[in-house]
């Protein structure tokens, strides 16, 4: 089973890439009239600006064109993100089944955990809103990335728990964690498009602005991002108050400025500051959305080079 | 904002255009006094607001971030010390600068104390704000609902206007709107409706609970203490929580020695369980108890599972080997000693020092000043021996031995000196007062050997030691609630909506509305749709 596991995040990680290339292809070849969502607003009068309905326009693509094209590879993609994400379910799940416990016991099958996650949350938003399809092109590179990353450098065969985490907080605590990093995933990839098309609409040509070109509205894309963090927030705060709570009965104090619960901190209160910037009407959005691109670099500091570079500092007692 | 009034006087008019224009006199200053009121104020509406403290927020997660790369002491003194060996000229400027303590450092204090001052300022008129908001009633319906981002217009809802009014209001009310019917003058009605206060609320709730974390943490670290002892098992083993008996200690500011619960503590028996890998399986201590002059009580505390009294837990933190080594000096009397190994490695390869300060004293005329023959014996204790090397390869004792070198003379305990009890005087060593005997003896459990002078020394066995963490933090339960509280109303503050309805019930002719949303969210159309449908029907 725990080979089926490997195997299996080879086949995902396989199909996430070609779901990348299938989107790859369809930002290639796509025109901007293929699958166009125009988002209308109405004038404002009095009132706030407040979300107005979206009017969908579908341009008939002729034969084989570079159009026809585009919307086949867009289709295809999204298929091959749906048999990656179904085989990386597996891989999650088997992992599970052969240790005999949840799959998130070290730092190899948190990540795991954590990318299932993402693409969960990607598959759930392409589906209730297929307009932010040309987004899956940087969502499945940081999910190939992590993977690829993942499998390559970080993997550790199936091993029983240390003590410390024979707990049932390891469900609580960490479920709740590789949940708001993988929604926090999501909202990194729609925050880096914000900016990506902001750019392009203010006429940047430096490289990744005209990649814009292809991308929704840029509103409608910090409204995604903001949706995205406003989900994933709570979820965190969640992660680390556990995380806390845990802390008290394994270490004796519920908080010890221990390198990952400062990093924690870190995340949290960068990801608060986007909070607060989107409400601060004096700050333009543009600052809040790289606020949010801050907090992933945080969390992947926070996952990556806590574990990797500063576990050195972590001890428990003064007797080592 | 104070109100500068300039006090100007006339503007001078030339009396004729040839005539240069007397000059003006300066206008008078508002005065020092009120110069500084207004600096003053400025400054507190700098400090309150809602950019001061983003920049706050982002300056709070820059500080931690040295916290997190340089060692701290808190969390591992020896990292400090091996931070000063191998920069040594850096380390002493970084220890000024609080770098070693980041988190109670000056600097560190300020901005969460800046922040959370900005955030007193801010939340307290906003609190007043949202009272006012909750007890007063939704305001008058604009004049011209048209302009609002959701409108319906031309409703026909036949009926006296009194009686549409009511009926609207009944209807907004059973959505849980706030609503209250108006009377025009023309004889028409307006219905004014507001829903989602809970966002505000929510929102205030959030901050307000940052306040108690904070206020929590205070209490909690002037409170409360925390020690640190390896107890070895035994009952002759056991300690008291106070403060001589621990190795380790730290109080907090307004704890007083007397205030320690008193509670005597021994450790009955040591289990840990390894897997064939070598890795930790699973470690508990039963101990045995009382609190005071009460009865003796037995629990178990293992690593996810401390042993909580009223005030004070205590938490099982590591564990070791302690070798037991009997000594039977020239004069016949036989000692033993139970001495812990600290552990260097993860298979327990454990080092320490068994002394036997009390040895080869004369009992007809006392012990010799000038040439006490004191005994030591230091070294190394592996509990899973591979048979050649002198480092364990397994954590478990499945092949014991206990690498010792045997030392003879003063051991400078006497001195007055603090020193470890991990090792021995280096100093006496060096000087030649203590000095070591023959090449280390090998013993295994059960073993004797016999020293230059004829005494013995059996290695009698080993018994565990476990590392024991005593903690008292009464501020806990105030930061758990205010963590709890924290979480509820960010997430009334995230999904609550505040939205405003309006209906104008002219005299005659059709019914107009319209909705207002505090700030755009999704569902707002949908909703005044909604509403518009169900009161048509």
């Amino acid at each position: 089973m725990s080979a089926l596991s490997d195997q299996l995040l080879v086949y995902a990680i396989l199909g996430y890439t070609l779901a990348m290339l299938a989107y790859a292809v369809e930002y290639a070849f796509g025109t901007r009239g293929v699958v166009n969502r125009v988002a209308t607003r109405e004038l404002v009068g009095a009132g706030a600006p407040v979300d107005a309905p979206v009017a969908v326009e579908e341009v008939r693509p002729a034969p084989l064109d570079n159009a026809r094209i585009g919307e086949l590879a867009g289709r295809a993609a999204l298929a091959c993100t749906a048999v990656g994400w179904a085989l990386h379910a597996g891989c999650v799940v088997t992992r599970g089944v052969a240790a005999g416990r949840v799959p998130w016991g070290n730092m190899y099958e948190l990540i795991l955990s954590a990318c299932l996650v993402g693409s969960t949350a990607w598959l759930v938003a392409v589906v209730r809103r297929p307009s932010l399809r040309p987004l899956g092109l940087l969502v499945t590179l940081v999910l190939v990335l992590l993977l690829g990353v993942d499998g390559m450098l970080l993997y550790t065969k199936i091993g029983p728990l240390m003590p410390a985490l024979h707990s049932y907080w390891l469900v609580i605590h960490v479920t709740a964690a590789v949940t708001a990093s993988g929604i926090f995933l999501l909202g990194f990839a729609a925050a880096a498009a914000t900016l990506v098309r902001t750019g392009y609409d203010e006429g940047k040509v430096r490289f990744p602005y005209p990649l814009g070109a292809r991308l929704p509205e840029a509103d409608a894309l910090e409204r995604v991002t903001f949706r995205v963090h406003a989900l994933g927030f709570p979820i965190w705060t969640f992660a680390v108050i556990c995380g806390a709570i845990w802390a008290e009965a394994a270490w004796g104090r519920y908080w010890g400025w221990d390198p990952k619960e400062t990093w924690s901190f870190i995340a949290w209160v960068i990801y608060a500051g986007y909070l607060h910037a989107r409400a601060t009407p004096s700050v333009r959005r543009t600052v809040a959305t790289w606020l949010a691109v801050l907090g992933w670099c945080a969390m992947m500091v926070n996952l990556f080079g806590v574990n990797l570079f500063l576990t050195g500092l972590h001890s428990y007692a003064g007797i080592k | 904002m104070t109100v500068e009034r300039r006090l100007a006087g006339p503007a001078p008019a030339p009396a004729h255009d040839d005539e240069p224009a007397p000059p003006e006199a300066p206008p008078p200053g508002i005065g020092p006094g009120k110069a500084l009121v207004a600096v003053g104020r400025r400054s507190w509406r700098w400090l309150t607001s809602m950019r001061t403290a983003l920049i706050l927020l982002f300056l709070l997660a820059i500080a931690a971030v040295p916290g997190s790369l340089l060692p701290q002491r808190n969390v591992s003194a020896e990292r400090v010390t091996a931070w000063y060996g191998t920069h040594p000229k850096l380390a002493p400027l970084v220890d000024r600068l609080g770098g070693f303590d980041v988190f109670a450092s000056p600097w560190f204090s300020a901005i969460y104390l800046l922040l959370f001052t900005s955030l007193v300022g801010c939340l307290v008129p906003r609190l007043r704000e949202h009272i006012r908001a909750l007890v007063r009633v939704p305001p008058e319906a604009p004049s011209r609902l048209d302009r609002l981002p959701a409108h319906a217009g031309g409703l026909d809802l036949p009926g006296d206007p009194a009686d549409v009014a009511t009926r609207l209001r009944a209807a907004l009310r059973s959505r849980r709107f706030r609503a209250v019917a108006r009377p025009q003058p023309d004889g028409g009605f307006t219905v004014s409706a507001e829903k989602g206060y809970l966002k505000e609320t929510g929102n205030l709730l959030f901050h307000f609970a940052l306040l108690t974390l904070l206020v929590g943490v205070a209490f909690g670290s002037w409170y409360g203490y925390k020690a640190d002892r390896v107890v070895v098992q035994g009952t002759d083993q056991g300690f008291c929580n106070t403060l001589q008996q621990y190795d380790e200690y730290g109080l907090g500011a307004r704890v007083r020695p007397q205030d320690l619960e008193p509670f005597c503590l021994t450790v009955t028996d040591f289990q840990a369980r390894f897997l064939d890998s070598g890795q930790p399986a699973d470690y508990r201590a039963t101990v045995s108890y009382t609190i005071g002059d009460g009865a003796a009580r037995n629990a178990v505390i293992k690593v996810n599972d401390p042993l909580r009294l009223s005030r004070a837990r205590v938490y099982l933190v590591g564990h070791g080997y302690a070798p037991v080594l009997r000594y039977t000096d020239r004069y016949g009397h036989a000692q033993t000693i139970v001495a812990p190994f600290l552990y260097l490695d993860d298979n327990k390869t454990s080092s320490g020092v068994v002394t036997f300060p009390d040895a080869n004293v004369d009992p007809a005329r006392g012990r010799d000043p000038a040439d006490p023959q004191q005994v030591a014996f230091a070294g190394v204790y592996v509990p899973t021996s591979d048979g050649h090397s002198d480092v364990s390869v397994f954590p478990a004792e499945r092949n014991p031995v206990l690498v010792v070198t045997p030392y003879r003379g003063d051991l400078g305990v006497d001195s007055g000196v603090p020193g470890s009890v991990y090792t021995l005087n280096q100093h006496q060593i060096a000087t030649g007062k203590l000095r070591a005997l023959s090449a280390p003896l090998r013993l295994r459990p059960g073993q004797s050997a016999t020293l230059d002078d004829g005494t013995t020394v059996q290695f009698v066995g080993t018994r565990p030691w476990t590392a024991l963490t005593v903690r008292y933090d009464p501020g806990e339960t105030v930061v758990l609630v205010g963590a709890v509280s924290l979480l509820v109303g960010l997430l009334a503050s995230l999904t609550g909506r505040r939205r405003r309805v309006f209906f104008r019930v002219p005299p005659t002719g059709p019914v107009a509305a319209g909705a207002l949303a505090r700030s755009r969210y999704p569902g707002f159309h949908a909703e005044f749709d909604t509403l518009v449908k169900e009161i048509l029907s």
